[in-house]
């Protein structure tokens, strides 16, 4: 392999992509409105376009005749290393926003650096991306107001859809050691650098839609480790069903 | 509280600069940036748009069809006001 | 309005409808019209709308990721069709809301294909290139159909589901081109898909109760005998082109009259799922019903929202 932890980089990035948009798909027909339906629908498969052009890179990298395919579908639940925010179920409505919500503000200021980085393609997929997740942004964020400064009802399950996934944020924001020898290289992007800004961001509209910001300081990590929420392995069964059953052969 | 329906809106889209903005349907929004969000995604799927513009249905006044008659059957005779009514020689081959 | 200007009103309309003029929502309509056409606007809305629910439980277990985005993409246009269609009918003064309550009441009727289990993946191809199939020889005639809206909302439907068929017949090809289990797959969704196909294109003419008013106001231009026989003509040499046999004994080209000859269709089996005792009529009408119903709150908390948001402006514009 070329380059090991370039390999381990893109499929940091890609898998945040994939199992956010696995999510984002089992909705598809059952949102609470049509128009809402076909919004989730895009943003699933904005994510999936992206998750696309990071695997079939990544499948260029490792040069082992593996596809894109095969590095979505067939690997072991240990050895996906999305973090454990975008695999958190679909609640309710109010979940399903909130996760998009958080992930969506971290996903475009780490999308912003990696336009800058010296990997040409990393670069230019980035620069395709951000127009997404600024779209994303600003619809998820949208709804984050409207449920949250909307009725009793929806503020409360707002509120608790925030509590709930908080303390999945604070690990977007763990460095693993591909991480750092990419951020040597000029490759990849210190997210370390941009925990501040994001809860920053991310306090603003919270205390817009009339939210709390939680206090808690106790946070989950170990998805970048491949040490993933019990709701990891049933996704995964879904996803990889077809492979698994049938392997080897082409659709 | 009670259900409230989500108003129905109008959706206009400039398919690309120069050309003008067409009714290309409608939706339901709770106010106008929710529309401008939804015709996008409902709309635009396809590359179909430049420019969006969005009006509450109950905004729009519309004409009568049972008027249609004192409206717009007047102008069917004036017959002057197309090219095709002035008699030019042959010889006169562009005006 | 007397009878006597009633029936000369309508005998205009049924002139103008004979010369081919499109009727605008606010044009004079006799009431018969007005209701054929939310039944019908609305009963298609509807299958687009259920319709989404079979193919839906695939997305998650597509077999790769190109075909994911496909699928993905087919069904969130089933969305925008329904919602299109919705549109249409609401022109004629009747909400979304009120079409939602008919379906989930079970009032309203949907196509009865979508009540029968997706259970392989190779029912995401049986049903882009039969179902779908099906669907565009009903869809394309009603792109000149008399109410304008409905017209329209048809054109936008049929440019954008050129490409629904296209997919299911490659999954097929895909699948039949492939390994032994591959092919078995493919052949067996094609047997269970195949007769339902059929019945999708309504009871035969002799039963059939609204054809002749329908064609009149070009709500339909065959009928679906002939629909019928367009279909099978169609798709019988598809089907022999990737090695899938269709599963009918008596299939059998006629020279004389140009077409196929097929055997009998199980009409007590069509009637069976119409009046709702198919394999899934109880879990899609429960899919659609706890969806808007789960949605209310969230429905409801937006235009909470979007009150609050025109009362501080009204407020801070004082």
């Amino acid at each position: 392999m070329k380059s090991k932890n370039l390999y381990k980089y893109i499929l940091g990035i890609a898998d945040n992509s994939l199992i956010l948009g696995q999510r984002m798909g089992e909705l598809c027909g059952h949102g609470p409105s049509l128009e809402t339906d076909i919004a989730c629908t895009n943003i699933s498969l904005d994510l999936f376009g992206q998750v696309r052009s990071y695997y079939q890179y990544a499948a260029k990298i490792a040069g082992d005749n593996r596809t894109e395919d095969d590095i979505a579908m067939l690997r072991k639940e240990r050895e996906y290393v999305n973090v454990l925010l975008v695999e958190q179920p679909n609640t309710n409505f109010a979940y399903t926003m909130a996760r998009q919500f958080l992930f969506d503000a971290y996903h475009l200021l780490f999308l912003q650096e990696l336009e800058k980085s010296n990997d040409l393609t990393l670069s230019a997929i980035a620069t395709k991306s951000i127009k997404e997740a600024s779209y994303h942004q600003r619809f998820s964020s949208d709804w984050i107001k409207r449920l949250g400064d909307g009725t009793e009802e929806s503020h409360q399950k707002m509120q608790e859809a925030i509590n709930g996934l908080w303390t999945y944020t604070d690990e977007l924001f763990h460095q693993t050691e591909a991480d750092k020898a990419m951020v040597e290289q000029g490759v990849g992007v210190d997210v370390t650098k941009l925990k501040e800004v994001y809860y920053k961001q991310v306090g603003q509209i919270l205390e817009g839609a009339t939210l709390e910001i939680p206090e808690s300081k106790w946070f989950q990590k170990g998805g970048k480790q491949g040490i993933h929420t019990e709701h990891l392995g049933y996704l995964l069964s879904d996803l990889q069903y077809m492979q698994r059953t049938y392997p080897n052969m082409s659709w | 509280m009670g259900t409230k329906n989500w108003p129905l809106w109008e959706v206009f889209v400039r398919s690309k600069n120069g050309l003008e903005h067409r009714h290309c349907g409608s939706l339901h929004a709770t106010d106008a940036e929710m529309a401008l969000e939804n015709a996008r995604d409902v709309y635009t799927r396809r590359n179909e748009g430049v420019s969006i513009w969005v009006v509450e249905s109950k905004n729009i006044t519309a004409s009568n069809p049972d008027n249609n008659g004192e409206l717009f059957e007047p102008a069917q005779d004036k017959v002057y006001r197309h090219p095709t009514f002035y008699d030019l020689p042959d010889e006169v081959k562009h005006m | 309005m007397s009878e006597e200007q009633i029936k000369n009103l309508e005998a205009q309309f049924e002139a103008r409808i004979a010369r081919d003029e499109k009727i605008e929502p606010k044009d004079w309509m006799p009431e018969k019209y007005r209701k054929t056409h939310i039944r019908q606007m609305s009963q298609h809305a509807h299958s687009e709308v259920v319709g989404m629910l079979p193919e839906g439980n695939w997305i998650t277990r597509a077999p790769s990721l190109r075909r994911k985005v496909a699928l993905l993409a087919k069904i969130q246009d089933e969305a925008g069709h329904g919602l299109y269609l919705y549109s249409a009918c609401e022109t004629l003064g009747v909400s979304r809301d009120e079409l939602y309550d008919q379906l989930h009441s079970g009032k309203a009727k949907y196509s009865s294909i979508f009540n029968y289990p997706t259970i392989t993946w190779a029912d995401m191809g049986a049903i882009g290139w039969l179902v779908d199939g099906a669907a565009i020889i009903n869809q394309v005639p009603l792109c000149n159909t008399s109410y304008g809206p409905y017209a329209r909302a048809m054109i936008r439907v049929c440019k954008e589901e050129s490409f629904h068929q296209r997919q299911g017949y490659e999954i097929m090809i895909k699948l039949a081109q492939g390994t032994p289990e591959q092919k078995e797959m493919a052949q067996d969704a094609l047997n269970r898909w195949w007769w339902p196909s059929l019945m999708m294109l309504g009871p035969t003419d002799d039963v059939s109760v609204h054809t002749a008013q329908s064609m009149k106001w070009k709500l339909k231009r065959k009928s679906n005998d002939d629909l019928r026989q367009q279909f099978i003509d169609q798709t019988v040499p598809q089907a022999e082109l990737i090695g899938l046999t269709i599963p009918d004994s008596d299939l059998k080209w006629n020279e004389e009259k140009g077409s196929y000859d097929f055997g009998e269709i199980d009409w007590d089996e069509f009637w069976q799922v119409v009046k709702g005792h198919g394999p899934c009529n109880k879990e899609r009408m429960n899919a659609r019903v706890s969806a808007w119903e789960e949605g209310e709150w969230v429905r409801d908390a937006a235009m909470a929202y979007a009150e609050k948001q025109k009362e501080r402006k009204e407020k801070q514009a004082v």
